[in-house]
């Protein structure tokens, strides 16, 4: 069950709140804008820079393919660093938080945990 | 069509028909055992709607890679790769990188804060009823957009696999019957699947599927690089000189974003089409709600980022064998071949495993039995999407639509589910009669139009919800109905549906967007209307806002 509208104006208001969000946001909105634009660069290139696309790297291997597989690695290495990120930075933080919703008088309920 | 080489040897035809009918029906009973002992664990509207949230981070990563894993990337990116080289390649990797909008912005977000739908989440500090009504729509619109796609490529890829043709019969029906017949049987146990078995019956059911498409495909792979000594660059050679395209073959441009000599407005036209495309794959995928409601069959938001993990790494890997068997296809099988069978190259992998098994696993037999075990994958595939679009569809219908529209949030979770039951059925009915009217026409873009309608109504919508506070009902409609109407819109007038020889009414022409994706216009446009229906409403209800985001980015109140 939810707790009261007050308190979680409360939770949203308070520090530790604003540290977790912080933290998110200067993770997820950077990492996203990069690796939009990483993309968007390739597909670009695909489009309008094929004699460089089609350079050959070694025997048969172009650039066209290095890049795509890359593509692959990095979004690999995204996600991996993400969940590192997350679980060092962001969750502790958020579980804590989580454990205090329900701690003070302004609440309505005492079962916080996730089912 | 012409007598397909690769079926030409008659005893080779009926074993690997017998073989692949065989295998097909085997996962059928399978998967209705699975389905009817899930029926069992099925009593509250959790376990119908959500699975009863009990799958771990592997298994809903299989199943998320079941549900997305469509015939279209198996079949389709494999034939793409076969026949025009690199640029299916560059399908994949925006499939791919889509993962990663939902694993950073979505997913462990909406588990937190939504119980069921997609719409849980859109509502959740909105007024009720028009914004549930709104999702609804759009969750409908691009499921059955997606379920028609499937179903009709389901009955022109079974007659093919089982190599019917025009001029034979097969158990006394002809090549158009059979098609028919096709698309009422995947219709009919979709609609089993999923009113029996719910979503814990489709989540199963998509394990097993993902883990037979992982490992034909790894199979295949194996053999491809074998038989070029594990040397990649060998493979590529040899493919690019079977093309009879040369070195063009292994670069951009083949397919899409074609240059067009001496036309310089197709020619942009052409590249604007590839950077539409690039984007409504790499947007849409987060806003499918098919995809979107896998989220919430996990007990946790962390387990919810676990499974989006597992997914990532499960369909990189798949989508890094279609390079070697799109790319095996062309030199062990080769275009003309592959074309001979169909011409949009759907048949590159299977044809592929029967020249494998011709090859290297004695013979006709060997290639009879590769065959049919890459066609009953295919079919495995194609019954596990629909199911999970026909869920996801039947989910918000009666969720969203039935119980909180209607009946204003009154009705009785067993009400619900019987609710969910019977659109599942009508949903199924629906898609079935579509799909046989459709079977003739050429509905390839209803997946694309599905992704930019995703990632133009649906997208925008989630992300200003989830991290917009000012954002209110007015600016989700908005956004919801202005992405949608101006996706729909805009590919009605495009030439996938008339003005050319390949469109939809090719004798028809009221083509005026020259392009075939809609997303380069239509998701601006989405965020665009969101932002402007927000701001030209005076609701705010910072209150909720603040429950959203404490709840969604915590955990605390999760179902």
């Amino acid at each position: 069950m939810p707790a009261s509208a007050d308190r979680y104006l409360e939770v949203q208001r308070s520090e530790e709140f604003a540290e977790l969000r912080h933290r998110l946001r200067r993770f997820i909105f950077p990492t996203t804008v990069a690796f939009i634009l990483w993309y968007a660069l390739y597909v670009l290139l695909s489009a309008y820079a094929r004699d460089f696309m089609a350079i050959k790297l070694i025997g048969n291997i172009n650039v066209a393919l290095l890049l795509g597989v890359l593509q692959f690695v990095s979004t690999f290495l995204i996600a991996w660093y993400y969940a590192r990120y997350a679980a060092k930075e962001l969750d502790p933080r958020a579980d804590a938080i989580l454990h205090s919703v329900d701690e003070t008088p302004a609440a309505t309920s005492t079962d916080g945990s996730a089912q | 069509m012409t007598v397909p080489a690769f079926l030409a040897a008659e005893a080779s035809t009926s074993t690997s028909r017998t073989l692949t009918i065989t295998l097909f029906l085997v996962f059928v009973a399978i998967t209705l055992g699975i389905t009817v002992w899930a029926s069992r664990q099925t009593k509250t509207a959790t376990d119908f709607y959500a699975g009863g949230r009990q799958f771990s981070g592997f298994q809903n990563g299989m199943a998320i890679g079941g549900d997305y894993m469509s015939a279209a990337s198996f079949l389709g990116i494999a034939g793409l790769i076969a026949l025009y080289g690199y640029d299916g390649f560059l399908y994949s990797i925006g499939f791919l990188v889509a993962w990663l909008v939902a694993l950073l912005l979505v997913a462990e977000f909406l588990r937190n804060s939504g119980r069921y739908t997609m719409a849980d989440v859109l509502a959740f500090r909105m007024r009720q009823r028009p914004v549930r009504t709104a999702a609804s729509v759009s969750t409908i619109v691009v499921s059955v957009f997606y379920l028609i796609a499937q179903m009709v490529g389901a009955g022109a890829l079974v007659s093919l696999l089982l190599g019917i043709k025009p001029d034979t019969t097969f158990l006394g029906m002809d090549a158009g019957t059979a098609k028919v017949a096709t698309i009422i049987l995947v219709g009919a146990l979709m609609i089993v699947y999923v009113t029996v078995g719910g979503m814990k019956g489709t989540t199963y059911v998509q394990i097993v599927k993902a883990f037979m498409l992982m490992g034909g495909a790894l199979i295949m792979t194996l053999m491809v690089l074998a038989h070029y000594k594990f040397n990649l660059s060998a493979l590529l050679g040899d493919a690019a000189a079977q093309s009879g395209k040369g070195e063009k073959f292994l670069e951009p441009g083949g397919r899409y974003g074609v240059q067009v000599e001496g036309n310089a407005l197709q020619t942009f036209y052409n590249k604007m089409d590839l950077l539409s495309l690039g984007l409504a794959l790499v947007l849409g995928t987060a806003g499918l709600p098919h995809i979107l409601t896998r989220f919430y069959t996990v007990p946790t938001s962390r387990i919810a980022r676990k499974s989006v993990l597992w997914a990532i790494g499960i369909i990189g890997t798949f989508y890094l064998f279609t390079l070697a068997l799109g790319f095996g296809a062309a030199a062990l099988v080769g275009g003309a071949n592959i074309q001979a069978q169909d011409k949009a190259g759907n048949t590159a992998a299977p044809q592929l495993a029967q020249q494998l098994g011709l090859d290297y696993l004695g013979g006709e037999t060997g290639g009879a039995i590769m065959l049919a075990v890459i066609a009953a994958v295919a079919f495995a595939t194609i019954l596990a999407v629909v199911a999970g679009l026909t869920l996801a569809s039947s989910s918000s219908l009666a969720h969203d639509f039935y119980a909180s529209v209607i009946k204003r949030g009154k009705a009785s979770e067993r009400e619900e589910v019987g609710v969910a039951r019977i659109s599942a059925l009508i949903i199924g009915a629906i898609a079935i009669a579509l799909s046989i009217f459709a079977q003739n026409l050429n509905v390839a873009f209803l997946v694309a139009l599905a992704f930019a309608v995703a990632a133009s109504a649906n997208l925008p919508a989630i992300l200003y919800s989830l991290f917009w506070k000012r954002f209110n009902t007015a600016g989700a409609l908005w956004s919801i109905y202005g992405g949608l109407i101006s996706a729909v819109v805009l590919v009605f007038f495009s030439p996938v549906v008339s003005g050319t020889a390949t469109a939809m009414f090719p004798n028809q022409d009221w083509q005026f967007f020259p392009l075939s994706n809609p997303g380069i216009i239509s998701i601006p446009l989405g965020f665009f209307f969101g932002w402007l229906g927000t701001v030209v409403s005076k609701e705010t209800d910072p209150k909720k806002y603040a429950e959203l985001e404490v709840r969604s980015l915590t955990g605390h109140g999760a179902h």
